[in-house]
């Protein structure tokens, strides 16, 4: 009888053996079998074995469709340019500074960083500067990625999209805008939302918490019926936008609603008018961009940007250019 | 432990008593003596509160969101407060509900299998990870907050590898236009219009778990051995009360109540996100413990456990009814549950004081 537990046990350990190995086989899968559908692209144009290893270093909370557009973007870079990439995350600022220094220590030829948090970022950057191993920001970080000394910084301007959502709306004749904030304290998401603001006085932002769909469309549903002066809802990631339409037909309500984002959902509901545009900031780009630029610094000594911010976003998409962007939404690519 | 005794307890008489130092309680220390009047005062004095301050809480629409928001919550809070009268915890519960629906999902989407089959074994499943939890925590003899904590992690991070693998993406597939979704989805997400007031079907379920989860806690064998278990494991074993069985029965209610709420999210939203249900173990047992439900064990009731979640999902709708600034949602809902737990606390010291002078 004693042995049974122990033989359990064992039989156990080797499953975990198992099923570790195996996920260390997938997730080294996936990326080439993404990439088999872009295969034809460019068969012709791969094949550049420049053996630079690159490491990508992020603040993704693990789980949002957008963190997988910059990774997808980065491994097609990676792929196309013969490039090793090591990709890595953590959304806690002191860990994401190991992360970065853990890159630094490895001897990798280049690393592309978001610097959301760049007071607890800086150490580790200078570390890489001082290994004279050349940094370029992306995605975040747009007011400090120079003062940090990086190469280039490729993203959007949150401030800049959230005002130009803001003056589109305007133009339209909305007065009292709803900001949907899914994640409380992110600066990326305040800074969107205080762009709406500057252009549309009358805006109220709200917080739900982003990791339950029914508490979203429940709060949206509340905040609908105690303001019935909220003429558009301004959402910040395409889950929140889906939620959106279900508390508007809950409510009988009919505010605008635009998003920031896109996802495969959003995009049909644009398609079918439902959702009037989505700010795009394009992730796959600011992947792609980030490794390439590296590459290209480190093979042919090229900085990109002229000592100025490249940006990705933001880029419009509404009802006249979705039938031209939808498959590539499918297709996890923008 | 009093919740046990009640029932068999004869109401004393005024014949000669027995025990010299066994005191009548009259009507109302029985009462307050009740782990759910504490929750019940807390919930009055917020409805109060809210109905002053909110006036867009104050109609029938608004009252029916809030008990939706809180059955969603509520219906797995109801096995999660049985199990920890029983004594154990499930940090695992709020992710598991979405392992169930996104097991559903992908497998009847990538498969072309109706989704009714789809559904049954993620049912199997959900019990087989509460059976797990449970045979773990009784076999080692490893606190459940840990053991439910490595599968709270294992779960999470499946949903989201696995998800991955199967769509390339980390949202399931959209599954309305597959057979079998009609029905499901009447059954799981229906909703109807009474007097142009939404009520949804979560809700009549969330009442239907508590009248049953009520029912046995006082009325049934079982009842009495969660009880006992929760109390004092060793002594309940001592008089033949099945701990083992009682304590993985009570891990499989709870992942049964989980499939439930993650079939009403799937077939409402039609497609899941993987990472979403993290943190929403910690709302279930704010809602049993707000209910008056003990953290040690032993102690609480479906009632109470019911006006917890009651409590959560009217504040935390409540504070947009009531238009304030968002920038404090937590601060607010963190006062709230603990003006909630402070009356609550009030009410039982009035309570036992009496009992006592």
């Amino acid at each position: 009888m004693t042995s049974r537990p122990r033989q359990a046990l064992r039989l156990v350990a080797v499953a975990a053996v198992a099923a570790t190995t195996l996920v260390a086989c997938s997730s080294g899968g996936k990326p080439s079998s993404n990439s088999n559908t872009n295969a034809n692209n460019n068969g012709t144009g791969a094949g550049d074995n420049s053996g630079y290893t690159i490491a990508m270093i992020t603040h993704e909370t693990p789980g949002d469709t957008f963190w997988d557009r910059i990774r997808a973007g980065a491994q097609q870079a990676a792929k196309d340019e013969g490039v090793k990439l090591k990709y890595s995350n953590d959304p806690d600022a002191a860990k994401q500074a190991v992360l970065i220094q853990n890159a630094v220590d490895s001897k990798v030829d280049g690393i592309a960083t978001t610097l959301v948090t760049p007071d607890a970022l800086a150490g580790a950057v200078r570390a890489a500067e001082n290994a004279n191993i050349p940094v370029v920001g992306f995605n975040s970080g747009i007011d400090f990625w120079k003062k940090l000394g990086a190469l280039a910084y490729f993203g959007s301007d949150e401030t800049l999209a959230g005002t130009t959502a803001g003056q589109r709306l305007a133009s339209e004749g909305v007065k009292h805008p709803l900001c949907v904030i899914q994640q409380s304290g992110s600066v990326a998401l305040e800074a969107r939302c205080a762009g709406v603001k500057s252009a549309i006085s009358g805006t109220q932002n709200i917080q739900v918490n982003g990791a339950n769909d029914a508490a979203v469309v429940s709060t949206l549903q509340a905040k609908l019926a105690q303001d019935k002066s909220i003429d558009a809802i301004v959402t910040l990631g395409a889950p929140q936008a889906v939620d959106s339409l279900k508390a508007m037909s809950a409510t009988n309500t009919h505010p605008r609603l635009v998003t920031f984002d896109l996802n495969e959902q959003v995009a049909q509901d644009i398609q079918n008018k439902k959702v009037e545009f989505s700010i795009d900031q394009q992730p796959y780009v600011q992947g792609f961009m980030a490794v390439t630029s590296l590459y290209l610094y480190i093979k042919n000594g090229n900085d990109i940007g002229g000592g100025k911010p490249v940006l990705t976003g933001p880029s419009f998409v509404d009802s006249k250019n979705i039938n031209r962007i939808l498959p590539f939404v499918k297709n996890n690519t923008r | 432990m009093s919740q046990t005794l009640q029932p068999t307890t004869p109401p004393a008489s005024t014949g000669p008593a027995q025990d010299s130092n066994r005191v009548k309680l009259g009507w109302s220390n029985r009462l307050l003596a009740r782990p759910d009047v504490g929750a019940l005062v807390a919930a009055v004095v917020i409805l109060i509160f809210f109905l002053i301050v909110a006036p867009a809480f104050r109609s029938a629409d608004s009252f029916a969101t809030v008990l939706y928001q809180a059955s969603t919550y509520g219906i797995v809070a109801v096995g999660v407060g049985m199990l920890m009268i029983g004594g154990e915890f499930d940090l695992s519960a709020g992710v598991a509900v979405f392992s169930a629906g996104l097991l559903n999902s992908m497998f009847c989407y990538n498969l072309g299998i109706n989704l009714w089959i789809g559904a049954a074994l993620a049912l199997v499943f959900a019990l087989g990870i509460g059976f797990l939890n449970g045979y773990l925590v009784m076999r080692t003899g490893i606190p459940s907050f840990l053991i439910t904590l490595g599968t709270f992690f294992v779960l999470q991070g499946a949903n989201l590898g696995i998800t991955k693998l199967v769509t390339g993406s980390v949202s399931s597939q959209d599954i309305s236009q597959m057979d079998g979704y009609k029905s499901l989805g009447s059954i799981f997400a229906g909703s109807w219009k009474i007097g142009g007031v939404t009520i949804w079907g979560t809700v009549i379920w969330w009442l239907g778990f508590v009248a049953i989860s009520a029912y046995i806690l006082t009325r049934t064998r079982i009842g009495n051995w969660i009880y006992a278990v929760g109390g004092n494991a060793a002594s309940a074993r001592a008089v033949g009360v099945p701990v083992t069985k009682v304590k993985i029965g009570l891990f499989m209610t709870v992942s049964f109540l989980g499939w439930f709420d993650g079939m009403h999210y799937l077939y409402r939203f039609n497609t899941l996100q993987a990472n979403n249900g993290v943190g929403d173990e910690f709302i279930f047992i704010i809602a049993a413990v707000v209910g008056g439900t003990l953290l040690t064990g032993g102690f609480g009731n479906a009632i109470g456990v019911a006006i917890g979640a009651f409590i959560f999902g009217m504040t935390s709708l409540c504070i947009v009814y009531a238009g304030w600034d968002p920038n404090w949602f937590k601060a607010f809902l963190g006062v709230m549950l603990l003006l909630a737990v402070g009356v609550n606390l009030y009410i039982k010291n009035l309570s036992t004081k009496r009992k006592v002078g």
